[in-house]
């Protein structure tokens, strides 16, 4: 399908980290959702996280831009440590949330259930965050959202609600949202499980392109494909820890955990 | 049925319609304001807050706002050396303020519930959306929160104004010479009541009539969104070209 976007970038090791997450804890009540996650993604690289549900694959994603605090650990954006405090109960919070408004510009996220703003046009939708939060001029907000319609092929649609899409067609229109933001890094929470089968293809399409344009993306995902040959990097997780972590030829090829092996043999370990 | 006679009553009570559409629109416009501080209340996820406004919606709620009215103006009427003292006497000798007051307040606790629902139904997945986005709160509020609270609340505040209309005709019994005031009078003179009663009763139902349009057109307005996708604009792909 395509030579290894890698082969093109500056060596790994020279890139600076996009973004760094340090032992992360998280618990919902008494269920421990992520039991001490490390993970760090240079500027460049797309990382594919699997797991089968329940694993903490989403919410290790929602701890990155802080829609979930983490209990325990660090997140560190482009270099920037995201400060947390305990509030009066002894919760996690952001100590800053003025810093946190500040880097989730920076980090774009794309959902599941593509969450577009349902009394705004398509086009709307894309220039609303760039106008309101980065307080760019109106003309070149929607000259680059018609740009981005376009090259997600939806610019016919510019006019329409979210509601007259198509589930592939709103989730590319998300994704011209989140590009609209100019981000560092873009995540995306299980971006085609929400879709019809065959809608799912003209989405990965887009995500495919991003990836080669040298795209930082942290990917939740079940499609096995994309995982194997547009991610960078695979990290498994299960019950909360990283079982498993490498290039994809790596953990593919020869999967050192037998729950991955199990996992990618169909058979959906719980 | 005199014609003659139900066409001049109607002449007279058209001479109550702006002191009717004034206590109205005014309560209705200022109690929303209060509405929504309630309705924020209630959401505020402060308890004490929280419980304020709870009782505040349970007591304005649960009376009728003719005892409201009449507490307003002649209850508080019994304390006028402390008002005085206070300076707020001007405002509570006048039966309009009084009025006003009144209707405010119970509009208020009814449309606080309605606003609590409207903000309750937004969708939490557009909200995180937002959050994403690096939206501070009141950003949140004002570019998200709102307007798709502000259109689920609608039809149900749409009642609520027919309601307020309506409600204005207990402030005749203060003296206002709105509609049923005016009303009251002329039975008074005539010993006419069905055909002056009829009249009134004419007067609200095109009020209210003009009120649901409105209503609806507003309501048209703000969702393009619900109704079907629109036909290719092709004049507008090519003003892009």
């Amino acid at each position: 399908m395509k030579a290894c976007p890698m082969s093109v970038r500056v060596p790994t090791e020279d890139r600076p980290e996009a973004v760094a997450v340090r032992n992360l804890r998280k618990s919902f009540g008494t269920l421990t959702v992520l039991n001490g996650v490390s993970l760090t993604a240079k500027i460049g690289d797309v990382v594919s996280i699997l797991g089968s549900s329940g694993s903490g694959k989403s919410t290790l994603l929602r701890c990155i831009n802080m829609l979930e605090v983490p209990d325990e650990g660090e997140v560190v954006i482009g270099g920037e440590p995201i400060r947390l405090e305990r509030d009066r109960r002894g919760r996690m919070r952001p100590a800053d949330p003025a810093q946190v408004d500040r880097i989730r510009t920076k980090v774009a996220m794309v959902f599941q259930s593509f969450n577009l703003w349902s009394h705004m046009t398509v086009l709307e939708n894309v220039i609303e965050a760039p106008i309101h939060v980065q307080k760019r001029p109106k003309a070149e907000c929607i000259a680059e959202a018609e740009a981005l319609l376009a090259k997600v092929g939806i610019a016919d649609k510019r006019n329409h609600y979210p509601a007259h899409l198509s589930g592939g067609q709103q989730q590319r229109a998300a994704i011209a949202r989140a590009l609209a933001m100019h981000p560092q890094v873009m995540l995306f929470d299980e971006p085609t499980s929400a879709l019809d089968p065959e809608l799912v293809g003209e989405v990965l399409r887009v995500m495919r392109s991003l990836a080669e344009e040298g795209r930082t993306m942290l990917v939740v995902t079940h499609e096995m494909g994309f995982a194997r040959d547009v991610s960078s990097r695979v990290v498994f997780l299960h019950k909360g820890v990283v079982e498993e972590e490498g290039p994809p030829a790596e953990v593919f090829g020869a999967p050192r955990s037998e729950r991955f092996r199990q996992f990618i043999s169909g058979q959906r370990v719980e | 049925m005199d014609f003659a006679f139900m066409a001049e009553t109607f002449m007279k009570l058209i001479e109550g319609v702006p002191l009717t559409l004034n206590l109205a629109f005014a309560s209705v416009a200022l109690g929303a304001l209060f509405a929504m501080l309630l309705a924020l209340m209630r959401l505020s996820g402060v308890a004490a807050l929280d419980w304020l406004a709870r009782g505040y919606v349970f007591v304005f709620r649960g009376t009728p706002l003719l005892v409201q009215i009449f507490l307003i103006y002649y209850g508080l009427g019994q304390f006028r050396p402390s008002l005085q003292a206070l300076g707020l006497w001007w405002f509570f000798r006048e039966p309009y303020w009084c009025a006003l007051l009144a209707l405010t307040l119970n509009t208020a606790a009814y449309a606080s519930e309605i606003i609590r629902g409207g903000l309750q139904s937004v969708p939490h997945g557009q909200i995180e959306a937002a959050r994403a986005c690096g939206m501070s709160r009141w950003l949140l509020f004002r570019r998200i929160v709102f307007p798709i609270a502000v259109r689920q609340a609608l039809p149900a505040y749409g009642n609520e104004i027919i309601l307020m209309v309506k409600a204005t005709s207990l402030a005749s019994i203060i003296t206002m010479m709105e509609v049923t005031g005016i009303a009251h009078k002329l039975i008074s003179q005539t010993f006419r009541a069905v055909e002056v009663f009829v009249c009134a009763g004419a007067i609200y139902l095109l009020l209210n009539f003009l009120v649901t349009r409105a209503v609806l057109a507003l309501e048209w307005w703000l969702s393009p969104h619900l109704r079907g996708a629109p036909a290719p604009a092709p004049r507008l792909e090519a003003a892009h070209v």
